[in-house]
């Protein structure tokens, strides 16, 4: 009680102090208490972790009732990556602020923002009553508007931000509605009165599951839901977008998840449903990262692609549950929430090193950049790595989940029927398409970036930044390498989130059976093989080539030897086939001028990717409804005349329709009759 | 233990038989068969000459790519005996420990900073997208049919009796096969002797590399052979003692070797805009396998 009491006041207090503090003493202040809160959570987290189950009411007003705080396994969890991830990412946002430096009340509200985001997605992971569990929703999706539009000036960010707030409260609304729903049933706001309605009326179950899950993915991102976020994190400053894909669209994992334990639904149908959207969130994101020219929005659509991942863990582990299949069960939900962190690390990387290459060059078209290896080697290594584990490639731990995630689909295969074996063999299609798809945008990125010679000369200096700033991010590339090589010691912080899911159908059990973990051990041991077989051999060919003189030359230009660097492989084409391939699925607006004539003008090509399900599902829809509405343009016609006139029917109609009131309900009443 | 050395022994000799028979087909007398080895063990005494643009990527890449095969054929088992490494799910580390060598050949060749290896590049991330699916789907295909995740152990449960199992066993073979000549860039997907950077995927990806590194990268392209071989064999020797499956190794190794020159004697590459279907068109016959296995088990009721 004292822990979520000193919360609060730290909280206060940093509200109170950021805007009076100098520039530096505003980012200290600001991550000083997000350190401690973290440590506050996290001292909850990691007692619940191991198995507790930690239960707080608050007394609350007349309005909400009392509010009840449980931390369990599952809150512990995802509270413990929120505060890892905010860590990294506000001490890192200090070193990349600096830049904006003259904008003082802006990085005010900034900081102050940044508290509120903490703070409420630490709350949405325990509160359990769902009138404060919006107010806390609200909070966060408020906060992160805020944060978003730091470059408030420029009308993109302004019009992500704006998306992004109208897409957020969509969420709101289907939540709203299925809390009310249990308002009304049940009369009180706890999570609990949710669990007591299904187990009554268990046919509403699934039903009241959708509205849930409607609201959750819109936060996640799965397709069709996720048109926001390719636009909020280029948006956002670099450290937001880490955090944002990062946490904020995990929260609506974590969503979906604790919906799954509080409401119950047909886990059979259930797991299907997010099954199928999830193979689609994931082949559909990346197929639309491959063709972004843009680097943060490139990573933007991968996270719909991880995602998509997590959600087909959450899909076969719901499966599990339907079926009285443990091994399943466990398999499916360990890959998901390992995947969950797995994501939060590598994404944030990703973002972090883009926000470094961004700071460096003020670019983020790939197709202006190129060679930065050579002057920013330390950011390029940490892309690197970070690049290999999204692929889910050893020896890092994206290979982790995604082990987990095959081998779930591979048991379930054992004991399938036919249908749901075509179920496991689709799902395993888009997983191992989503792999390879990754690995294809990823060489490209990493390539175009960091590779070759650079494609277009900058007028400054283009140097690495302070080690300071790059230390939050080999903290998380260490994290990185551990769960690769150690994956068996991590799986076992999860058993106890695990547990709660598979207790489902085994309430006995109350301790996991690591057993089908165990196969981890052998994997670990595969991993050293392999790091120790690289740097065996890489030693012995330096020793070996030591003695040997080599010799520096141009690259093999088929005896052309006036190259420029516009020769080079762009984005652009190394993709072209694969863009050729995959025409039907995608949307590309072409701007092409070429060259004729004797004395030709001069020639350029321009593509634009486009979303066709963001076209499908929102513009044509926007674009009906504009066009309805403009039919009543004609009431808006700028005359006083007609205003006067609109405001006489209207008073007018109040003070009439009471005369009549009698003669309308008994018209009503003779409706009722008929 | 015994497949490690077994591959390693067929390394040796793969290629050379293969361009041995290439050579007898076009009426030359040809090389040694062991002539390939001789050049790779010239090239590893040379010293190397380095492109002005690339980076430490291009330098450590042929490392990792050679090491990334070892680790997958360490996976692999012999009928009985069971690869260094085996557990449940081993094949999911093969296929993605042989992406990891993928992605830095890939990345390796774009550190050049040439259009043509560029080409190569942006071409062998295509096609080995394409060519997974079908492994994956086969390996799931014979999961279902023997009940076991791991390679050794779905090898050894594998019988072939019935008359599908044989339509299986040659479909499978087929998807190997193809599967191999995908990922060692040979007809009809890549054509190895090709004069025109225009047209090749691996030898382009490669143009720059030099001295040791190339006789790292031609090693793996060896081993790769060996390993592929290795699989297809373990789908035929299942519970048959040694005695008679070390023999039958070497004879399949040999056969297949002997094929693909034959091949590429007598047919022309594809087109390369025609790649991707051919290779995906893989993964059909994949399905293929999957439900004759389901038909196997019964499950069609």
């Amino acid at each position: 009680m004292i822990i979520i009491k000193v919360f609060i006041i730290l909280l206060m207090l940093g509200f109170i102090l950021i805007p009076f503090m100098q520039l530096k003493g505003k980012g200290i202040v600001s991550f000083s208490v997000i350190l401690v809160n973290a440590l506050l959570s996290s001292y909850l987290a990691i007692q619940c972790l191991a198995g507790e189950k930690l239960e707080f009411i608050l007394p609350g007003s007349y309005i909400t009732g009392l509010i009840p705080l449980r931390i369990d396994a599952l809150s512990a969890w995802f509270m413990l990556i929120i505060n890892f991830v905010f860590l990294t990412g506000n001490f890192y946002g200090l070193s990349y602020m600096k830049a904006y430096k003259a904008q003082k009340n802006n990085i005010s509200l900034h900081a102050i923002a940044m508290l509120i985001l903490h703070a409420s997605l630490i709350s949405l992971c325990v509160i359990q009553n769902s009138f404060v569990f919006l107010i806390a929703w609200e909070g966060m999706a408020l906060s992160a508007f805020i944060l978003i539009i730091f470059e408030h000036e420029k009308t993109a960010t302004i019009k992500a931000g704006i998306n992004y707030l109208i897409q957020s409260h969509i969420s709101i609304v289907f939540l709203m509605i299925a809390f009310i729903w249990i308002a009304i049933k049940k009369g009180s706001y706890d999570f609990n009165a949710i669990t007591a309605y299904t187990i009554e009326n268990h046919p509403m179950a699934l039903l009241l599951f959708i509205f849930f899950l409607i609201a959750f993915a819109i936060k996640a991102g799965f397709v069709p839901f996720h048109t926001w976020l390719p636009y909020a994190h280029p948006a956002a400053p670099a450290h937001i977008s880490g955090i944002m894909s990062g946490v904020i669209i995990k929260i609506g994992i974590f969503g979906i998840l604790r919906m799954l334990l509080v409401v119950k639904p047909d886990f059979i149908t259930t797991g299907y449903i997010i099954l199928i959207i999830s193979v689609i969130s994931g082949l559909y994101g990346v197929m639309l990262a491959i063709i972004q020219h843009n680097l943060k929005k490139l990573l933007a659509y991968h996270s719909i692609e991880n995602i998509g991942i997590i959600g087909i863990g959450i899909g076969t582990g719901c499966i599990g549950l339907g079926s009285n299949n443990q091994l399943l069960a466990g398999l499916g939900f360990a890959g998901a929430l390992l995947h969950t962190l797995n994501h939060a690390l590598f994404k944030s990387l990703l973002f972090y090193t883009a926000g470094i290459v961004y700071q460096a060059t003020h670019d983020l078209d790939i197709e202006h950049l190129g060679g930065l290896i050579k002057k920013m080697p330390q950011t390029a290594i940490l892309f690197l790595i970070a690049a290999i584990a999204i692929c889910g490639i050893p020896p890092f731990n994206g290979f982790i989940s995604e082990f987990l995630i095959y081998s779930g689909l591979y048991q379930w295969m054992q004991h399938a029927l036919l249908f749901s074996s075509i179920a496991i063999i689709f799902t395993v299609l888009g997983l191992v398409l989503i792999g390879g798809l990754a690995m294809l945008c990823f060489t490209k990125a990493f390539s175009i970036v960091f590779l070759g010679n650079a494609r277009k000369n900058f007028s400054h200096e283009i140097k690495e930044p302070p080690f300071i700033e790059l230390l939050p991010l080999y903290f998380i590339a260490l994290f990185i390498v551990m769960i690769g090589v150690f994956p068996l010691q991590f799986i076992q912080f999860l058993s106890h989130t695990v547990l709660l899911f598979t207790a489902n159908i085994s309430p006995s059990v109350n301790t996991l059976d690591l057993n089908i973990f165990q196969v981890l051990q052998p994997i670990s041991f595969a991993m050293w093989g392999l790091v120790l077989l690289i740097v065996c051999l890489f030693f012995l060919r330096k020793f070996i080539l030591s003695s040997r003189k080599d010799s520096i030359q141009p690259s093999w230009g088929c005896a052309y030897n006036a190259p420029t660097v516009k020769l080079q492989y762009t984005a652009n084409s190394f993709v072209r086939p694969y863009r050729k391939l995959f025409r039907p699925f995608l949307l590309l607006f072409k701007i092409q001028k070429d060259t004729n004539g004797i004395f030709p003008e001069k020639a350029h090509y321009n593509t634009h990717p486009y979303d066709k399900i963001e076209q499908y599902l929102i513009d044509n829809p926007i674009k009906a409804f504009k066009s309805f509405l403009s039919r009543f343009l004609f009431l808006q016609n700028g005359k006083l005349q007609f205003y006067i006139l609109y405001g006489i029917i209207f008073i007018v109609s109040i003070i009439c329709i009471p005369l009549f009131y009698e003669q309308v309900i008994r018209f009503i009443e003779f409706l009722k009759q008929l | 233990m015994l497949s490690l050395i077994l591959q390693l022994i067929a390394a040796i000799f793969f290629t050379g038989i293969i361009i041995r028979t290439k050579s007898i087909f076009s009426g030359r007398k040809g090389p040694g068969i062991l002539q390939p080895i001789k050049d790779v063990i010239r090239l590893f005494k040379k010293s190397a000459v380095y492109s002005e643009t690339t980076s430490f990527i291009f330098q450590i890449a042929p490392t990792v790519y050679f090491s990334s095969v070892i680790m997958a054929m360490l996976v692999i088992p012999f009928g009985q005996s069971k690869g260094i490494i085996s557990f449940n799910g081993d094949f999911i580390f093969f296929a993605y420990v042989l992406a990891l060598g993928k992605f830095f050949s890939i990345i390796s060749a774009m550190d050049t900073g040439s259009s043509f290896e560029g080409m190569g590049a942006s071409r062998e991330a295509l096609y080995s997208m394409f060519a997974e699916p079908a492994f994956f789907i086969l390996m799931g295909s014979l999961a279902l049919l023997t009940g076991h995740t791991s390679f050794q152990e779905i090898f050894s449960a594998l019988h072939i009796g019935s008359y599908i199992t044989y339509a299986l066993a040659i479909l499978a073979t087929f998807v190997l096969l193809m599967i191999a000549m995908i990922e060692n860039s040979r007809m009809p997907i890549d054509d190895p002797k090709t004069h025109l950077e225009l047209t090749m995927i691996h030898e382009v990806m490669i143009l720059d590399n030099s001295g040791f590194d190339l006789g790292l990268i031609l090693t793996t392209g060896y081993l790769k052979f060996a390993m592929y071989g290795a699989l297809i064999v373990n789908l035929y020797i299942g519970v048959i003692p040694y005695g008679f499956t070390i023999p039958l190794f070497f004879i399949i190794q040999f056969l297949m070797a002997f094929m693909i020159g034959t091949i590429e004697s007598f047919m022309a590459r594809f087109r390369m805009g025609h790649n991707a279907q051919f290779i995906f068109a893989l993964t059909s016959v994949s399905l293929l396998i999957f439900f004759g296995a389901l038909l196997i088990l019964g499950k069609f009721l």
